[in-house]
């Protein structure tokens, strides 16, 4: 077989692109909704650290938050994902695809918890006692003084976690969910063809990946704005 | 350059002790409306805490601080909005890098709902004005020299219209050549009747603007007086040495 015929047999005959093209839809639903999720939920994890490191305050939901971490942090995501689906969703009817983004949200909530509190702690104190001295209550120093500082230092490890939530979700397939991943899989059991599908596959991740680099790129030099040079 | 009878802030027994470290040992004194008051002392006395508890920056383990006849020290004031009529200048400047310096003047009298931002605006553009910085007004901190930084920090806080200012050694962290205009902006706001309380190393500031000399020295205040007299007939033993090595 040519080269153009492997290719027709992969991709076109049989409308076998759907494979992918439906599972990359798959991989960004499951990808966007975890990473909304996993934004919400870390940025509360860390509001609660930082707030209950600084303060005092907030001591049971900061113990509460530890335990999160190490639970999320200490397993494997794949292995949550199956709990998740298996246990705690075993007789419920939710879309399969919603119970994935909840999962990798959760997960990924852990790692950008850390991220985002990191990010508060390299704002010197300086700046949250020159918020407080002109009257603004530590949330309002917070919002207005603290976290767009803290979001500009650590936008570049944000992105990386979100690179790697996306490359992630490729294990949704072990809960039958045709994904990027599973797609290319399928049709390399259909047509016996390894190479081709996976390949593609794996170009789909890239290009991506490198869109989204590329993206934060220009914020991040956007947001530099305020330093000198 | 007149200082009322008017009692602004009272300091009554204060103490401040960082587990079994006492920083501050019950110091008492009335800082009047149009006084400028000058604190010096050695390293580690206890001058910045003290400085930084009139506005709670640090939490006093003892005593009261009546700001305006109300009690800060009371767990139910509402110490934000206290704070709003207390301005502070520190070491550091603390602007926020950012943004312009136009938007860290304008910052707090905007979102704390004093000001529209056409009004915020307008005394934004006229503090800048007055610190000699109209230029600088869409430039970012980090742009400016230490000297401009602070200049700056001075009209963020006057922005919010605070009835007394507090400094936090000022000026100790900028070159000698912009010691200078700094201290040249203090002494008008100072000529202009506000209150003031500023922890300085500037002997000559003290002499020449103060109203009022403290030392302050092991937590305590070991000698007030006006400074003709605190620094020509200076009692304590512990502050003629001090001032034998400074002047």
């Amino acid at each position: 077989m040519t080269f153009q015929e492997k290719l027709y047999q992969n991709f076109i005959e049989d409308k076998r692109y759907l494979y992918l093209l439906n599972g990359l839809g798959n991989t960004l639903r499951i990808t966007v909704l975890a990473l909304l999720l996993g934004l919400v939920v870390g940025t509360l994890i860390a509001v609660v650290r930082t707030t209950s490191d600084k303060t005092g305050k907030l001591r049971i939901l900061n113990i509460i938050a530890k335990i999160y971490l190490t639970v999320i942090r200490g397993t494997p995501v794949m292995v949550q994902l199956l709990i998740i689906y298996y246990v705690i969703f075993a007789s419920s009817r939710a879309d399969k695809w919603l119970i994935a983004a909840l999962a990798f949200g959760l997960n990924s909530g852990a790692y950008v918890a850390e991220i985002i509190r990191s990010g508060i702690m390299s704002i010197e104190a300086g700046q949250m006692e020159a918020g407080r001295s002109l009257g603004f209550s530590y949330a309002a120093t917070m919002r207005y003084i603290i976290a767009p500082q803290a979001f500009k230092n650590v936008l570049p490890a944000l992105a990386n976690e979100f690179i790697v939530l996306l490359k992630e979700t490729s294990v949704s397939g072990y809960i039958g969910i045709a994904d990027l991943t599973r797609g290319g899989d399928i049709i390399r059991s259909v047509t016996y063809e390894a190479f081709l599908p996976l390949i593609a596959v794996a170009l789909i991740y890239l290009v991506i990946v490198m869109g989204l680099s590329a993206a934060v790129g220009k914020l991040e030099r956007r947001l530099r704005t305020s330093e000198r040079k | 350059m007149s200082v009322s009878s008017e009692v602004l802030i009272k300091v009554d027994h204060l103490k401040k002790h960082f587990g079994e470290l006492d920083v501050l040992n019950d110091i008492s004194t009335e800082i009047r409306k149009g006084e400028v008051i000058a604190i010096i002392g050695p390293s580690g006395c206890g001058k910045s805490t003290f400085l930084r508890s009139l506005n709670l920056l640090e939490t006093p383990t003892g005593g009261t601080i009546t700001f305006e006849g109300v009690d800060i020290t009371d767990k139910k004031v509402n110490v934000d909005k206290m704070r709003q009529k207390i301005g502070m200048v520190f070491q550091q400047f603390n602007l926020f890098p950012h943004m312009t310096i136009k938007k860290n003047i304008m910052l707090a009298p905007t979102k704390l709902g004093l000001m529209t931002k056409e009004e915020a605006s307008a005394r934004a553009d006229e503090l800048l004005e007055r610190v000699g910085l109209p230029d600088k007004a869409n430039q970012y901190p980090d742009m400016l020299s230490g000297g401009q930084k602070q200049r700056i920090a001075i009209a963020r806080a006057l922005a919010m219209n605070p009835d007394v200012m507090l400094f936090d050694e000022p000026t100790s962290a900028l070159d000698p050549e912009m010691v200078g205009e700094v201290l040249e902006l203090m002494k008008e706001l100072a000529e202009d009747g506000m209150t003031m309380v500023v922890v300085t190393h500037e002997m000559g500031f003290a002499r020449e603007v103060a109203t009022r000399v403290l030392f302050i020295d092991e937590g305590v205040i070991k000698e007030e007086n006006t400074p003709k007299e605190f620094f020509a007939n200076p009692k304590n033993p512990r502050l003629r040495d001090f001032l034998s090595k400074v002047l």
